[in-house]
This record gives C-alpha cells, sequence and structure tokens, in this order.
C-alpha cells in the first residue's frame, strides 16, 4: 500500500521521466504505473463502499460513498450545495483579495526601498511568527463571529506568504540585469515592467500557492464559528445530527475547491513562467 | 555626436540623437581621468582616443583599473576627476550574456528600444550573428557562445557608435572563443564601431585589435598598433609588459 502510493506518486509527478520508461509488450511501464497510481484509490473506494454496505462500517461512523453521492445530489437539486459553496467562495476571494493586495504592496515598497525594509520588515517578521490560528480567540473579542472576523482571519493567513515572497523576489532580482538596465537607457516604468516583475513572478506565485492553502485552512477554521450560511455551516449543522454522510460531503467539497485553486495557480504558472526550465512543460502535467 | 563632460558629479550628457561620427572623427576621448577608491588610486591621469571605427584592445593585469575605465565610459561609474567624451549610449558586452531569461531572443536584442527597432530589426540582427530564425526561442535554450552572440546582437542592433566588450569570451570554451572572434572581427568592419576590447589574453588582443594598449597601475603604459611587429615579437613585448617572462 505504502509502496504503491510511493509509485503513484512518482508516476503522476512533473518528474515523471524518472519512472522507467521501457518498452514491455506495447504497454511501456510508465502507462503501467499511471494505470496502478489510478486503480489503487479506485479499489479504496471499492472496499469502503461493500464494507459500509456489508455493515463493517456503521454509517454513523463512515457513510458508503454512494449514499454520499446521493446526499451531494440531493443538496445540488435543491440548491443548498450551491448557496453555502457561494457564501463560503466569497469568504475566501474577500479575504484573499484583502489580503494579498495589502500583502503584494508591503512586499513590493519593502522590496524596492531600503528605508520601507527598515521600518516595517522586521516588525512584520515578529508577527509572522505568530501562527495565524494562535490569533483565533483575539480575532473573536476584536470582531466577535461575524463575517468580519471570517474574512479578517482569512486575510491574515494570506497576507504573510504573499508578503515574504513578493519582497525577497524583488530583492533577489540579479544587480546585474539592473546594471544591464542602466546601460541600455531603460526607465523607471520599464525596468519595472521588463525586468523586476517578471524577475519576481516565480516568487510571487509561490506566495500565492502559500496564501491559497493557508486561505483555506482559516476558512475552514472561521467557519466552524457561528455562522448559519457556507460548507463550515453544512458540517456544523450535520455534527448535531450525526449526519456523517454530510460531513464527509463538506470534507470532499473542501479538497475538491483546494485542488482547483491549486491547478488555477498552476495554470498561472504555466502562463508566467514559460521561460523558467522548472516550468516550461508544466501546462502538458497539470492534472 | 558628443558632449564635453566635466567632472566631477556629472554622468554622461545627452548627445545628439541619430548622428552618426564620420570616419575620422573620435568614438571617444578621455582626458586626464582620475578614479580613487578611498584612498588607493585606480586610474591616474589617464588619457585615451579611440577612432571611429577602430577596434582598441586593453591589456593589464587583475586589478589595474581596466575594468573601471570600461565602467567610466559605460556610465557606470563616476571617475572623480577629469573629462570624458563618449556617446550617450555606448554599448557594452559583459563578461556573462546578461540575457534576460524570461524574454524571448527578439525581446532580449530590442530591449528598450522596441518601436525603434522592432522584432524584424532584432531578427536582422540574429541573422547577423548565425542565429536566424530563433527569434521566438528562450535563453534557457542556448549555448554558452550562442548566448554570447545574441548579447553581441543586442550590442550591435542598434549600430552604437562605441562598443564596450568587458571580456567577453573568457568564459567561452577555446574552440568558440576562436570562432566568437572570426564573428566580431566580421560584425565591426560592417557596423564602424569604435570599439574598447578589454581582455587579459594577449592571443585575442593580437587577433582582434588596430591597437593594443597595456594598462599598468592606473595609467595607459604602452600603446602601439600591432602592425609594426611580427606577431611572435609583438607576443613577446606584451607578456613582458604584462610582467610575464617568455622565452
Amino acid at each position: 500500500m505504502i509502496i504503491r502510493d510511493h509509485m503513484a506518486d512518482i508516476t503522476d509527478s512533473r518528474n515523471s521521466h524518472i519512472a522507467l520508461t521501457g518498452l514491455s509488450r506495447g504497454v511501456s511501464k510508465g502507462t503501467l504505473y499511471k494505470w496502478i497510481s489510478w486503480l489503487v484509490p479506485a479499489l479504496i473506494l471499492v472496499l469502503w463502499q461493500l464494507a459500509a454496505r456489508t455493515g463493517l462500517i456503521a454509517p454513523q461512523v463512515l457513510p458508503a460513498p454512494s449514499s454520499v453521492a446521493t446526499t451531494a445530489f440531493d443538496l445540488a437539486r435543491n440548491g443548498d450545495l450551491f448557496v453555502h459553496l457561494g457564501v463560503s467562495l466569497l469568504r475566501a476571494a474577500t479575504g484573499f483579495v484583502i489580503g494579498a493586495t495589502i500583502g503584494l504592496a508591503l512586499g513590493i515598497l519593502v522590496g524596492f526601498s531600503p528605508f520601507a525594509l527598515a521600518l516595517f520588515d522586521r516588525s512584520i517578521q515578529m508577527v509572522r511568527a505568530i501562527p495565524f490560528l494562535a490569533m483565533l480567540p483575539l480575532v473573536i473579542v476584536w470582531f466577535g463571529v461575524g463575517e468580519i472576523a471570517k474574512i479578517f482571519l482569512v486575510a491574515l493567513a494570506v497576507l504573510f506568504p504573499v508578503y515574504i515572497n513578493t519582497m525577497l523576489g524583488i530583492r533577489q532580482i540579479d544587480p546585474k540585469l539592473m546594471e544591464l538596465a542602466k546601460v541600455i537607457g531603460l526607465d523607471r516604468v520599464a525596468v519595472v515592467r521588463r525586468i523586476i516583475l517578471p524577475g519576481a513572478m516565480p516568487s510571487i506565485l509561490t506566495g500565492v500557492r502559500y496564501a491559497l492553502a493557508h486561505a483555506w485552512l482559516a476558512l475552514v477554521i472561521a467557519e466552524t464559528l457561528a455562522t448559519t450560511k457556507g460548507i463550515g455551516f453544512l458540517a456544523m449543522d450535520a455534527r448535531e445530527f450525526l449526519q456523517t454522510n454530510v460531513i464527509v460531503l463538506t470534507i470532499i467539497v473542501y479538497a475538491i475547491i483546494g485542488v482547483v485553486a491549486d491547478t488555477s495557480v498552476r495554470l498561472l504558472e504555466a502562463r508566467f513562467l514559460s521561460w523558467h526550465a522548472n516550468y516550461a512543460n508544466r501546462s502538458i502535467n497539470v492534472r | 555626436m558628443s558632449v564635453d563632460l566635466v567632472v566631477p558629479r556629472q554622468t554622461h550628457s545627452p548627445a545628439l540623437a541619430g548622428e552618426r561620427p564620420a570616419p575620422s572623427s573620435l568614438a571617444v576621448s578621455v582626458r586626464g581621468l582620475q578614479r580613487r577608491y578611498g584612498s588607493r588610486v585606480v586610474i591616474d591621469a589617464l588619457d585615451l582616443e579611440i577612432r571611429a571605427g577602430e577596434f582598441v584592445a586593453l591589456l593589464g593585469e587583475s586589478g589595474c583599473g581596466k575594468t573601471t575605465l570600461l565602467r567610466a565610459l559605460a556610465g557606470l561609474d563616476l571617475p572623480d576627476a577629469g573629462q570624458i567624451r563618449a556617446p550617450e549610449r555606448p554599448s557594452v558586452v559583459f563578461q556573462e550574456h546578461r540575457l534576460l531569461p524570461w524574454a524571448t531572443l527578439w525581446e532580449n536584442v530590442a530591449l528598450g528600444h522596441e518601436t525603434t527597432v522592432g522584432r524584424a530589426g532584432a531578427a536582422r540582427a540574429l541573422a547577423e550573428v548565425g542565429l536566424a530564425g530563433r527569434e521566438d526561442d528562450w535563453p534557457r535554450n542556448l549555448s554558452g557562445g550562442q548566448a554570447q552572440r545574441v548579447a553581441l546582437a543586442r550590442g550591435l542592433v542598434r549600430d552604437p557608435a562605441l562598443l564596450l566588450l568587458d571580456e567577453p569570451f573568457a568564459a567561452l570554451d577555446a574552440l568558440t572563443r576562436i570562432k566568437m572572434h572570426g564573428l566580431v572581427k566580421e560584425l565591426v568592419a560592417r557596423h564602424q564601431p569604435g570599439v574598447l576590447l578589454v581582455t587579459h589574453d594577449v592571443d585575442e588582443a593580437l587577433a582582434l585589435a588596430d591597437r593594443i594598449l597595456v594598462m599598468r597601475s592606473g595609467r595607459i603604459a604602452v600603446s602601439f598598433p600591432p602592425k609594426n611587429h611580427t606577431p611572435h615579437a609583438l607576443r613577446s613585448i606584451l607578456l613582458e609588459e604584462l610582467g610575464v617572462q617568455s622565452h
């Protein structure tokens, strides 16, 4: 099981060329491993279904996959699922935009100006050392348990990874390229547009990726606070009534949205970093 | 084509745009240049003239101030005293290619001159250095020699009056270096910029230059055209000037 998972990892990653590709009776090993990598989760799903149907696992502990699917279908049909999903996405998006904007602006400012670096960086790094979830009780005291508290928590989670990576990306621009810009006579706007932004882009996108993961974590926690809408509410509500099928569904929805968010950043990377050897063929491998 | 520059505290003055120097005019003229780092004098009362179309090689031991001189001409280093008459924007080819990894080859060649040079002009410059059809390629797909050829194309695409070469072949392997010598010679003959090549390679200077200068303790110690000597004799003279005993 562990070994197979490891194989799946190799064949699925963009390091797939490491996997053996020798031909054996028409099917390459790479293709075979790829099949195996998909077969394992499918098999687990089947076993789970069988175990739940035969009563080996009580439905209160873990409902059958088919039961979760039916629940998803019902909630989708009456629209509840989308209402809650929409509310959750709006929270995440609002918090993300606020946090990312502040992080990007601060990162650019500190990246460019040694004075701003002296002024802000140490303080920001100190605050960054706090795990943002440890702020939760304080956030509740400040903002109560309403929407603002939730959005604040998401924004807080997003701000630091975006700030750090933007700042580092700008500060790590090769000074030799800046010298070239001077020789060629690029004006300030052109220097930012042609050298600094594209040079910092890999770092900024890394920051965005971390930020999305953090935002999602913050949202899950924030939505366990008193709430009447959102995926988190669905889960809390279902807990009250021991509806494990709904709980499992919310977990899966969180997972799907996480994957979608990560994939969208990968697409951005493929679009903006096609010049970079590490990202050159990413567009093909985006899952 | 050039404007007097009186230091201290001033960078290159704007040159009259678009004007090419007449064949007999000077690409660069330096008088009494001085540059100090703290109490150490790196360039001391240095005079230098390079005619348009002339290829000058500047030899010297490490730390003799030859790169500092080139950087002063490029406007990257401010002298402490003296006078420099140079085009406002000489082209510089550095030891490293300094291509933007996120820009295609043609964007690199046309950098800063997208409207005047354009894709077509960049493509012509790339063809000149033997990289026709590679306009949309990325720098990461180039070998060291190819990357340096793109840097050369970028330097020449605007037909500069002065081309500054800062040990541009030092990082290349011996065979590639010889090929690059031929290419540079050909391109300089066609575009006719004044050239200052900073190098520590005596054979490179002999292969390329119309005039060879040896810099020592912040001054031009020796200056002569290689034509008046046989290559072998010249090599011995130069090596001796550089403090190497030849046999």
